[in-house]
């Protein structure tokens, strides 16, 4: 591999392990902060064990989600030098507040996992949550502020080959700012509702502490229902995604679904191969018009195919079986947190509620959504290709020219291999051979303790 | 030009503060390691542990913000040392990897392991040896090549006697700061067994701490005489309150008085030398290759900066006093009673 393919496949190996912890990073906290909430409100100790052991396990995601954003922070210097010297500076607004946003979160939440037993209001460490949850949400917010300058480059001038005349807000609230991070919270959130409510069905299915059922149901109710929530928030996310896309990134949408020659009623793809000297699509599912509809609400809508761009600037065509993964996995968390809920409110279908098939179904819900997130991630940044800056830089140019780029590579495929290995081990280990009730009981206020 | 001294005092006092928070952090991974493997153990990892654990995450955040900083401000000197820091940084980043996530593997995770105890002691001691590098290079001549094909020339590097030393002094003023702050922290808990182990690291880590300083100097005049004689020249009465205040520190520690007073000098002693070497070295950033007034940010951007690290800090400070009133400063959470 040259220096450019190197680099980039450093890259991308760097942030698909940081990202399982950062999305676990994002999501995690509002899931303990409602859980408190409701173990506060209800005086219900069950709720109070499920945000201390969730939260008790998120030390240990949280602890390698900072080391590797630590290392993607630094490796964008490292590896594009080139990106950095031209783009560093319009957008090192958003860069220089995510960290004050991670700052922030990182006090919080060191205060929050140390003061359970230190005020004298309960209440009072139920509010150091929204610290939490606000930083660990806007660090999202203002690091996808610089992904999306990526995609959609706004506040500065080109002057010589270099970026002048530099508007950093115009740069940080750039075109797609919104709708990715509006994107990326959503799915984080929906994403850690279903991996919670997938250890909580992994635990009722094995069943090996009698005395945990109650507490384990009580878990994959409160994950359900979140779960529904934030997918119906997700999907609505990524359909303006797709408007968005259409508006602004046609070739980004057309190479997403195949689509060569531009016309109205556009079919929408799934699956199925290409060959790409014919352009011929076979094997795949077609759904007439539903393309248009999904760029526009309109199936009349014309789209533009990719024939209309220079076939140097197409993305690699893998990009669409990111999407249809993307796609099916959010439907099926859908399809499944759907039927719970049903079981939910129809008093004849309860007895589905906790049955084996729904279990086994939001056992699969958790990893589901993480598949989803990491196809999504590949697909808007391989979707991006040639360009590392569309229209200004291209990643070709942009790569570090410097020795060693092959050991280092090695170096830190070893590393996230030890990482994720020692991480699943320590949080298996964590909670494999303790039982939960014990924690219940012993966050139970005795009698005449108030 | 106003902008390019804002911008190189900002990050000046990020990186000094990432050196002492840092260094008490790196230092305690590995007096525990020591303690371990000497059966000390039973006397100090308890104090250790209870002043670690809610703290070391915020430690990382000065070090992302020091580097991000220096991007948005100069923007050149990202380009420089992203292309010839690409080996060490990297190995840097590995050993900072290692140590933050065994650090949690071992004090949250279920059980303790000594090879985990050993991957985050030990690693804690080669991370300032990694990142000393970088200063060592950013005295100039250890880069090969002009313009977009520069390198880092690893031999000169390795043979370099200022680069040595400056590594030794790295890691034995890690051991130092480290030990200094946890001597007070144990007079605090009123921990007599650990204060008499950490009290005696201390004066054993102070003076050959000032040996190897004085050798750094001898070396930096070949590495770099402009350097060296700005130095002495212009800067050496800095250099010189640094060491009143080391002298003050070792006579309170020996007369065992007033730790917190001692700390506050130890932390001004380094803070005399930290800014009188980066006075003295001055304008450059690179040397040769970037100055603090070339490449750097343009207006619009450095006020936006300015503005977002003032609200910032506004929003940080009085954070960081209750995470410290509540763990460092809070008499009963010290003393191990909540």
């Amino acid at each position: 591999m040259d220096s450019v393919e190197l680099a980039r496949f450093l890259t991308a190996m760097t942030l698909a392990v940081h990202i399982i912890f950062a999305t676990i990073g994002v999501g995690v906290p509002l899931m303990f902060a409602v859980a408190e909430f409701l173990g506060i409100k209800r005086n219900d100790p069950k709720y109070i064990t499920l945000a201390k052991r969730w939260s008790k396990g998120y030390t240990i995601t949280v602890a390698v989600g900072v080391v590797t954003g630590t290392i993607i922070g630094l490796q964008l210097s490292l590896l594009w030098p080139t990106f950095m010297q031209m783009g560093g500076h319009v957008i090192a607004l958003p860069l220089f507040m995510e960290t004050f946003a991670f700052f922030f979160e990182a006090i919080f939440l060191s205060i929050y996992l140390y003061t359970w037993d230190r005020f004298k209001s309960k209440w009072t460490h139920f509010l150091i949550s929204i610290p939490v949850i606000i930083g660990g949400t806007f660090s999202a917010f203002f690091i996808t502020a610089v992904n999306s300058f990526m995609n959609t480059p706004a506040g500065f001038e080109m002057k010589d080959g270099k970026m002048v005349n530099v508007q950093p807000w115009v740069a940080m609230f750039n075109e797609s700012f919104l709708i990715r991070s509006f994107h990326v919270v959503a799915t984080a959130l929906m994403t850690m509702a279903f991996v919670l409510a997938a250890i909580a069905a992994f635990k009722l299915l094995k069943n090996k502490f009698k005395k945990d059922t109650e507490y384990h149901k009580k878990a994959l109710k409160l994950t359900m229902i979140l779960g529904v929530v934030f997918t119906l928030g997700s999907m609505l996310a990524g359909d303006l995604s797709a408007k968005f896309l259409h508006q602004e990134q046609p070739e980004k949408l057309a190479a997403y679904e195949w689509h060569f020659e531009t016309e109205s009623n556009a079919d929408l793809i799934f699956f199925g191969t290409l060959d790409e000297k014919t352009q011929e699509v076979s094997g795949a599912i077609k759904i007439p018009s539903i393309l248009s509809f999904l760029a526009d609400n309109n199936i009349d809508t014309e789209v533009k195919g990719l024939n209309d761009f220079p076939e140097e600037l197409h993305p690699p065509m893998i990009v669409h079986y990111y999407f249809d993964i993307m796609v099916s996995m959010g439907v099926f968390c859908l399809i499944i947190s759907g039927a719970f809920i049903l079981t939910l409110i129809f008093k004849k279908l309860r007895k589905f509620t906790y049955s084996k098939s729904m279990l086994y179904g939001a056992l699969l819900t958790g990893p589901a959504a993480m598949i989803a997130i990491e196809a999504g991630w590949f697909l808007t940044e391989q979707g991006r290709q040639p360009w590392l800056v569309r229209g200004y830089l291209k990643v070709a140019d942009a790569a570090t020219q410097a020795g060693g780029l092959t050991l280092v590579t090695i170096l830190f495929g070893i590393l996230y291999m030890i990482l994720i290995v020692t991480t699943a081990y320590v949080l298996i280990r964590m909670f494999k051979n303790k039982p939960a009730y014990k924690d219940v009981e012993e966050n139970t206020p005795e009698r005449g303790d108030e | 030009m106003i902008f390019a001294y804002i911008g190189i005092t900002v990050l000046g006092i990020f990186l000094f503060s990432y050196i002492i928070i840092a260094s008490i952090d790196f230092g305690a991974g590995f007096f525990t390691l020591h303690a371990k493997v000497t059966k000390q153990d039973k006397q100090i990892n308890h104090l250790i542990g209870r002043y670690l654990n809610p703290v070391w995450e915020v430690t990382n955040v000065f070090f992302v913000f020091f580097f991000v900083g220096i991007v948005g401000f100069f923007p050149d000197a990202a380009k420089y040392f992203g292309t010839v820091l690409l080996v060490p940084a990297s190995i840097a980043l590995i050993l900072l990897t290692i140590r933050g996530s065994f650090y949690a593997f071992e004090n949250y995770g279920p059980d303790s392991k000594l090879i985990w105890l050993a991957m985050y002691g030990l690693s804690g001691l080669f991370i300032p040896a990694a990142l000393a590098t970088t200063l060592t290079i950013s005295e100039g001549g250890f880069i090969t090549g002009s313009g977009d094909n520069i390198d880092l020339d690893w031999l000169e590097l390795a043979l370099s006697p200022y680069s040595w030393s400056v590594v030794f002094l790295a890691v034995i003023s890690v051991l130092y700061i480290s030990s200094g702050f946890l001597t007070y922290y144990a007079s605090k808990a009123k921990d007599k067994p650990a204060y008499d182990l950490l009290r005696y690291w201390f004066l054993f880590w102070g003076p050959p701490m000032i040996a190897i300083s004085l050798f750094v100097f001898v070396s930096l005049r070949l590495q770099n005489e402009v350097h060296f004689l700005s130095a002495v020249t212009d800067y050496w009465w800095m250099f010189l309150l640094s060491f009143i205040c080391f002298m003050g520190v070792m006579v309170l520690t020996l007369m065992k008085k007033w730790h917190g007073f001692a700390f506050i000098l130890v932390i001004l002693q380094m803070a005399f030398a930290f800014f009188g070497y980066g006075a003295s070295k001055m304008p450059y950033i690179l040397y040769p290759y970037v100055r603090i007034d070339e490449g750097i940010v343009n207006s619009s951007m450095a006020i936006a900066l300015i503005i977002a690290f003032v609200l910032g800090l506004l929003l940080l400070i009085p954070s960081l006093i209750l995470l410290l009133r509540l763990f460092v400063f809070d008499k009963d959470y010290v003393e191990g009673k909540k």
